[in-house]
């Protein structure tokens, strides 16, 4: 009765929280679809390819996000399914497979399969290993591109043709594929924050605080993060695929380990675990850096101390500042 | 492949992983003894380099050049410690990883700014310029024989003093277990500077040496970087003795995998394939001992907890 009475202000302190972690999402995500009018007035059409660009990236940072964040487990390749689902995509697209839903089939199957056998490796280890084994697998993906001669190798590949969903080219750059990305990534950001609260969330989160006290409790651990895994690497695919139709484009430094790094950077730098902690960062992190880039050519001369500032002054990132600020008002 | 040409890329490969245990050594200590993720450790690298360029340039002699940036390399190493690596030791691994990633995006373009954007190169000391007859029809450059020579005596030094010395103790105490060497009071903190400011100048020196033979360009530490976390994670984390026979083994599959992993896919498919797959296989060759290694070994070949 007494651990009831004394959580009890708790659980509801927490759930105000999350109704307003919600509402700043919802309010991103709206912010997001009206982009398209927005850049009318200012931008153009320069900005809102850089807003699609963010969206994509915002995508794999959500799902990086599902296994850092909430899973503990720190992913230095997930910059591979990226380039996975791209090269998936632009093959298909190249040897004439025009749909997309069975594109997407093949993305999800490719990288699906890939995390499952490289997650079941990779799991066996955990800590900084873990980041280095995962590092390993995403080094081996690149560099496998790279040997892709018949499409286009180290250069990459330009795709002349866009899936088709239907008989409709919807995947093609304007505001059919603007919609399409913002789609998917509201869903993702939505599947990932109703994942965490769920009971297999719970799990997981617990996993991350003391994986010892889950396994005694029970739960086989090593089952929860491999299907963590498994649909983080999905989720990233389908980035890939839209990144492909976005950039028309495929190359094997979507997969570098920069790129992977980029990734948790982002998850970082907005806030580990929370809600919107991974959109904010990829939005935040593409915006600035062209923003400064207009400023000086020397932008990292600027974004650099501006990270090392960030980590010493803003625990918990961006989220957890526009959490405070919500706090204090 | 020619018995001479093997030789010589066997001397490559074990040449590059002294140059790697250089790099790797400092990694390993500051990261098995303060748990502290550096990735700016590879700027260190870049740094020394363009440092003994510099003073190169003011002195025309490459050895006064060497010492002078030594020097600085290690005070701009303690500078950076005391600035901002000092704040971020009882922190998350990933706020290391965040605030180091800013560092690594500042000094790269801060080179870039002061030395400009193109490659520069050092030109090998004249007393080491020679080249060795090492049979008959094996000629070697002397200073590369000389960065092996001086590899395994650093290597040699470090293993002394972290074995036979009371500093070398503290460190390995410290990388088994630091909140029990600090509350037997030894100033741990203290311990930790020294650590650091050693390790960015065994980077910096590694910096120094690679210039003559490697180009010397802003981001030149990045991919080394990498390499190095390879070589410090299949040695075991704090491990000396494993970081060398790590950086050894990688230096040398990465060396000869370049130079067989065509030829020996010619065996299996036909050379167009092979011309293709070889390169990249080549290229993979050091992640998949990684993995291998991780996969049967998951805390490395010789994990820091009572070795040295």
């Amino acid at each position: 009765m007494k651990a009831a009475s004394v959580s009890n202000p708790e659980t509801v302190q927490q759930s105000k929280r999350i109704d307003r972690a919600l509402l700043v999402g919802l309010a991103l995500i709206l912010l997001l679809a009206i982009m398209p009018l927005l850049t009318e007035f200012a931008g153009g059409n320069y900005v809102l390819n850089l807003v699609m660009k963010a969206m994509i990236l915002a995508i794999a940072a959500i799902s990086l996000d599902l296994l850092i964040g909430y899973g503990g487990l720190v992913s230095f390749g997930h910059a591979a399914f990226l380039g996975l689902g791209s090269y998936v995509t632009g093959i298909a697209l190249a040897e004439g497979t025009m749909g997309a839903l069975p594109i997407l089939g093949m993305v999800v199957l490719v990288c699906g399969l890939f995390a499952l056998v490289t997650g079941a490796l990779s799991l066996r280890t955990s800590g900084v290993y873990f980041i280095m084994i995962t590092l390993a697998f995403g080094q081996m993906v690149y560099f496998f591109l790279t040997s892709l001669s018949n499409y286009g190798g180290d250069d990459g590949l330009t795709l002349w043709d866009t899936p088709q969903l239907f008989g409709f080219y919807v995947f093609q750059n304007g505001s059919g594929l603007f919609y399409s990305i913002l789609v998917v990534l509201a869903l993702t950001w939505l599947f990932v924050g109703r994942l965490a609260q769920s009971r297999f969330g719970r799990v997981l989160r617990a996993g991350k605080a003391s994986p010892v006290r889950v396994e005694t409790m029970g739960f086989d651990i090593f089952q929860y993060r491999l299907i963590a895994y498994v649909i983080a690497g999905v989720l990233a695919g389908v980035a890939g695929f839209l990144s492909a139709c976005h950039a028309e484009f495929i190359s094997p430094s979507t997969a570098t380990w920069q790129n992977s790094g980029n990734l948790i950077i982002m998850v970082i730098l907005g806030g580990m675990g929370t809600r919107n902690g991974a959109l904010l960062g990829a939005l935040f992190v593409v915006l600035i850096e062209e923003g400064l880039s207009l400023i000086t050519h020397e932008w990292k001369l600027i974004f650099g101390p501006m990270l090392v500032l960030i980590v010493l002054f803003a625990r918990g990132g961006l989220a957890g500042v526009i959490d405070r600020l919500g706090g204090r008002s | 492949m020619t018995p001479t040409l093997f030789l010589i890329q066997l001397l490559n490969g074990v040449q590059f992983g002294v140059l790697l245990f250089l790099i790797a050594a400092g990694l390993t200590l500051v990261f098995g003894v303060m748990g502290f993720i550096n990735l700016a450790h590879g700027v260190q690298y870049m740094i020394g380099a363009y440092l003994t360029f510099m003073f190169y340039q003011l002195t025309g002699n490459f050895f006064s050049a060497l010492l002078l940036g030594l020097i600085t390399a290690l005070i701009l190493g303690l500078a950076l410690e005391a600035l901002v690596f000092r704040h971020l030791y009882d922190r998350d691994h990933l706020d290391q990883v965040l605030a180091t990633f800013g560092i690594i995006l500042f000094v790269n373009e801060a080179v870039k700014v002061i030395w400009g954007p193109a490659t520069l190169t050092l030109p090998t000391p004249e007393i080491l310029s020679a080249s060795l007859q090492l049979t008959d029809n094996l000629k070697y450059p002397v200073y590369r024989l000389a960065l092996i020579a001086v590899g395994a005596a650093v290597a040699l030094g470090l293993y002394l003093v972290v074995v036979k010395t009371r500093v070398g103790m503290l460190i390995r105490a410290g990388a088994s277990n630091a909140e029990m060497v600090s509350a037997l009071g030894v100033n741990i903190r203290r311990l930790f500077t020294i650590v650091f400011g050693f390790g960015a100048m065994l980077a910096g020196f590694a910096g120094a040496m690679a210039a003559p033979i490697f180009t010397i360009e802003p981001g030149m530490g990045d991919d080394l970087l990498i390499v190095a976390f390879v070589v410090i994670v299949i040695g075991g984390i704090g491990s000396i003795r494993g970081a060398f026979i790590a950086a050894l083994l990688i230096g040398l599959i990465d060396t000869l995998g370049r130079s067989l992993a065509t030829d020996a896919m010619k065996l299996i498919f036909d050379a167009s394939a092979a011309n293709q797959i070889g390169p990249s296989l080549a290229s993979m060759l050091i992640y998949i001992f990684m993995a291998a290694v991780l996969f049967f070994r998951p805390q490395g070949l010789f994990p820091a907890r009572g070795a040295a």
